[in-house]
């Protein structure tokens, strides 16, 4: 029963993880280029532009609702198992919703790093 | 890919493994949180290590949002992991900690990872963008150049008018 809870508090943990990074990268694709912006206007807009995005916003409580969780989930079980499950499982994650929601061009080379990098943090983290 | 670009990949690499360790050493200072005990939260902030991890905390915020204004999500997320390898590096050569043979695995697949994306373009999304801003290039993309050089070219089209 304890493996379940702690299974679905690491689910929740990335799913809400996901969702965040999705809309905050969202979101800066709708403000541009910050480099480019800053030349132009300088850095005042750039922070209005950015904190007046609703994605911004919507992420960011996403992102607050998956440190949360993450605090649950480290509750209920081992460290050992949900900060590195939590953290790989969210690379694998992104790969899927930045293919589906953001349209990147998911090719085998960023799978392959996906899954490298989803490998090798499971391995750190633990 | 300018070197400005790179510096702000490796600021969201860098604050992010100091804040995150700063963080986690301070808060063992202080003990444990409870939700019985919220004024304890008040009490970690004020201590020194917390607040400048806080402060590095929001550094990598800055430069991870910067970068996603100009990269990809599956660009900019293997750079956060390389955070993993250089505090494992820092615990092996700074602080002479036993980094186990797993360890080393962990960082050799990171560091593949991040290779195998940093070898690849950095913005492959917002073709609808691009389209409306730069009609002319959007329709030499739909001729059958592909999509990363011409955002590339929009880019430095973009940045070469400012100048």
């Amino acid at each position: 029963m304890k493996g379940a809870y702690t299974w679905g508090g690491i689910v929740v943990v990335v799913f809400a993880s996901v969702v965040g990074d999705v809309l905050l990268a969202r979101a800066m694709k709708q403000v541009g280029d910050v480099h480019d912006l800053w030349r132009r206007t300088g850095l005042w807009p750039v922070v209005t532009r950015t904190l007046g995005n609703s994605n911004f916003f919507l992420g960011v409580t996403a992102m607050a609702c998956a440190f949360f969780s993450l605090l649950f989930a480290l509750s209920w079980g081992d460290v050992s198992l949900v900060a590195p499950a939590a953290a790989s499982l969210t690379f694998i994650g992104n790969a899927f919703a930045a293919k589906i929601f953001l349209h990147e061009r998911v090719d085998r080379r960023r799978w392959i790093a996906a899954t490298l990098v989803a490998a090798g943090v499971a391995l750190l983290a633990g | 890919m300018t070197f400005r670009k790179y510096l702000v990949l490796a600021g969201v690499t860098v604050f992010a493994a100091a804040g995150d360790s700063m963080l986690s050493h301070g808060m063992k200072q202080t003990g444990n949180i409870s939700l019985h005990h919220l004024q304890g939260i008040i009490l970690a902030v004020l201590n020194p290590w917390v607040a400048v991890g806080i402060v590095l905390l929001l550094a990598f915020f800055a430069s991870y949002m910067n970068a996603l204004s100009w990269a990809d999500l599956t660009y900019v997320l293997p750079a956060t992991s390389l955070g993993y390898v250089l505090l494992a590096l820092v615990a092996k050569f700074a602080l002479h900690e036993q980094v186990s043979p797993l360890r080393w695995i962990g960082i050799a697949l990171i560091s593949g990872g991040v290779g195998f994306v940093a070898g690849g373009p950095a913005l492959t999304a917002q073709a609808e963008g691009l389209e409306s801003k730069y009609p002319l290039l959007a329709k030499d993309a739909r001729n059958g150049a592909p999509l990363s050089d011409v955002s590339h070219d929009a880019v430095t089209i973009s940045s070469g008018v400012q100048r």
